[in-house]
């Protein structure tokens, strides 16, 4: 029996799979290895992997080769075929191993899927997840530790979503393959063996809508995915020097939970965003400018980023430490940009 | 028809004879292909102990590729590599001090520690780089070729890569573009059977890679991959041909990984009969039964290269353990040339 308080996000999400499969039988997953094994010819094994981190383990057995279906390598294939068939009545989850593979299938995202709606004139539903994985810490290197979402929330036609706790990450994946539009679900590499409470009871999270993960009165921190437990870290940390840290967790980067933001800004009058894409172009200099341009008379320091530095990840674990956002480092800048109590 | 679309099913098979090999070049594969076993048969066990940072994909098993390839080419022609890339390194001279300290992320590092396992690349040897993404090199080839083609240096590009990578769209386009253009490169699969855990034989309806030459009117040659001396010829030959201006061709080597796809695979998805098989056929044991009495390379002889592998790789070993690691900041540089 799984103890419902520490369920981890990976389980978390294989939970929300095997839900939402027996829910609607129109639901199917297609990607490399997801079952791993089991379209051999003999293997010893039905399902050896369940994905390259067992998030899709046990769903072939269950619902069988033709809605659990291992792919080639043809990530630009799979995208496409998932948003035909997205078009065409059924609901795919697609499953791109890394998000370092996001350049073929780039167009498939979007010149096909995204913009097909609106295109049409409102006649076409492209309702298809694109499961994914984002994040460094892993000495993974340049073309494997990615956290490059920004680059789709650049484009209108799909939402995305960045669950940082097994709880959210279940309630939001459910909630993403009942949702109508493309929805890219976007999981960290380093959440998988975390581990949190998950109700019994069946449960749906709003896609667009933030949390408030911690209060406080100081300064504002808005964190994505990994980036959360780094905040709350360092929202701890930050009560021995007296500063009350409010940590926000916006959950998805479009839509985004604007109100929630700005009114914590209002509250607070500081904010740091923090988030492991690249520094430029991002989600993080999005907020930054969803507060400058509307909490601008609120806040009372210039609004900072918590990011890595705008180079490619580099391998060595040395460099990557350096590289990688961490506590220490939000809590020196926390402290730097709230002045000092008296 | 000035174009030779012949695809050769039958695999090419060590002959009897071996006229076209000396003792010379006999001492040279032999040597070439231990160093690639060596080298990472010790990463399998230093990263079993917990001594190497990241993911890492061994060559075990697949030696007389590289080797074959390697010793029929020169050594400014260019090759690129995959996620499996420590073998064609090493087959193609990159030192060993170098990768190892990569793979250890220290400063002294092939690339620094920037790049690591999947990273490692040594222009000064014509090797392009490793690479993680499955046929990301293939297009970085035939630019090779192209540039070789436009300098008119006579040089070759080698692409290797691997089954799965065939069914990505870019191989496509990439062995396109290098046949319109007769370029002067060689694409050399490594058909091991299996993309991770997806066995070839579900991943795409051909038994045999090789056709898939047919398809861009250039030779499609399948080659039994355990055996150095067929891999050998086949790449002379396409060599010659690139070199004459004729085009690419497309070698199908057929090989099995002895170990699992990365370091930690639980490699359930397989018949163990599999890898007990195919260590029937090591190409290391398989050169020493076969050729190497046929040109008079002694088990002596061997015995020494076997000596003289086992030094340098466990200095590369000492070498990559006692190095520093690069300070935080060399994070930021390298980015640009100029910014
Ligand atoms: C574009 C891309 N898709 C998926 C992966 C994940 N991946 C890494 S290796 C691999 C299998 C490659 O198989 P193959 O080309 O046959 O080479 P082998 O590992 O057998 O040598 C996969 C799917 C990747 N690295 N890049
Ligand atoms: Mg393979």
């Amino acid at each position: 029996m799984v103890d419902r308080k520490k369920v981890t996000y990976r389980q978390a999400l294989n939970e929300a799979l095997h839900e939402e499969m027996a829910f609607d039988e129109n639901v199917f997953i297609l990607g490399q290895d997801i079952a791993g094994g089991a379209q051999n010819k003999a293997p010893d094994e039905f399902d050896a992997w369940g994905g390259p981190f067992g998030v899709t383990k046990g769903l072939v057995g269950k619902y069988g080769k033709s809605r659990v279906r291992d792919t080639p390598i043809t990530e630009g294939a799979i995208v496409g075929c998932a948003a035909g068939a997205a078009a065409s009545g059924m609901r795919p989850i697609v499953e791109l191993m890394f998000i370092d593979f996001l350049g073929f299938c780039l167009d498939q995202i979007m010149n096909q899927a995204s913009p097909m709606r609106y295109m049409f004139g409102g006649k076409a539903k492209v309702p298809m997840v694109m499961r994914t994985m984002i994040g460094g810490g892993f000495q993974a290197a340049a073309q494997h530790s990615h956290s490059c979402h920004s680059l789709l929330v650049h484009l209108p036609g799909l939402k995305l979503v960045t669950p940082s706790t097994p709880y959210d990450a279940k309630g939001l994946l459910k909630s993403a393959i009942r949702d109508d539009d493309l929805v890219i679900f976007v999981e960290h590499k380093g959440l998988y063996d975390t581990k949190g409470p998950v109700p019994e009871e069946e449960y749906l999270l709003p896609l667009g809508k933030g949390e408030i993960v911690r209060e406080g009165t100081d300064i504002t921190i808005v964190a994505f995915s990994k980036m959360v437990l780094i905040a709350y870290e360092a929202s701890v940390k930050l009560e021995q020097d007296d500063i009350s840290v409010e940590v926000i967790d916006p959950r998805s980067m479009s839509p985004l939970d604007e109100e929630l933001i700005l009114n914590s800004v209002r509250k607070t009058g500081h904010l740091i965003v923090v988030d492991e894409d690249n520094p430029r172009c991002s989600i993080a200099t999005d907020v930054v400018a969803l507060a400058s341009s509307k909490a601008f008379d609120s806040l009372n320091a210039a609004p900072k980023m918590l990011t890595p530095p705008h180079t490619p990840v580099p391998f060595s674990p040395e460099l990557e430490k350096f590289y990688l956002p961490n506590a220490d480092k939000l809590v020196e800048l926390v402290k730097e940009t709230v002045p000092a109590h008296a | 028809m000035d174009k030779m679309t012949e695809v050769t099913t039958e695999p090419q098979k060590e002959t009897t004879t071996f006229a076209d090999i000396d003792h010379a070049m006999g001492l040279r594969m032999y040597e070439n292909m231990r160093r690639v076993r060596d080298f990472d048969e010790a990463v399998h066990e230093l990263n079993a102990a917990g001594e190497l940072p990241g993911f890492v994909h061994v060559y075990v098993g697949e030696e007389g590729i590289a080797s074959g390839v390697m010793t029929a080419i020169n050594d400014d022609d260019y090759i690129t590599s995959t996620h499996r890339g420590h073998g064609h390194c090493v087959a193609k001279g990159v030192e060993m001090d170098g990768m190892m300290a990569e793979l250890y992320g220290r400063v002294t590092g092939i690339c620094k520690g920037k790049g690591g396992s999947m990273h490692i690349a040594d222009f000064s040897k014509g090797m392009l780089g490793a690479n993680g993404i499955v046929a990301g090199s293939t297009p970085i080839a035939v630019g090779a070729a192209l540039s070789a083609q436009m300098r008119n240096s006579g040089q070759v590009a080698v692409c290797f890569f691997g089954d799965g990578a065939t069914n990505e769209g870019i191989f496509h386009e990439s062995l396109n573009l290098a046949s319109i253009w007769d370029l002067p490169c060689i694409f050399v699969c490594e058909n091991n059977g299996y993309a991770q855990t997806t066995a070839t034989s579900y991943a795409m309806n051909v038994k045999d890679l090789a056709v898939r030459a047919k398809s861009y009117n250039i030779p499609g040659v399948i080659v039994d991959g355990q055996d150095i001396i067929a891999v050998h010829r086949a790449t002379k030959k396409a060599a010659e041909r690139a070199r004459e201006g004729k085009g690419p061709s497309l070698l199908e080597c057929k090989t099995t990984r002895f170990y699992g796809h990365f370091e930690g695979d639980n490699l359930k998805y397989r018949d163990p009969n599999e890898a007990i098989e195919a260590r029937k056929r090591d190409p290391l044991v398989l050169f020493a039964d076969n050729v190497a009495p046929a040109i008079g390379v002694t088990t002596d002889e061997m015995k020494v290269i076997d000596e003289k592998v086992a030094d340098v790789i466990k200095k590369a070993i000492e070498f990559g353990r006692s190095s520093p690691f690069p300070s935080p900041e060399d994070c930021l540089n390298d980015v640009y040339v100029n910014y």
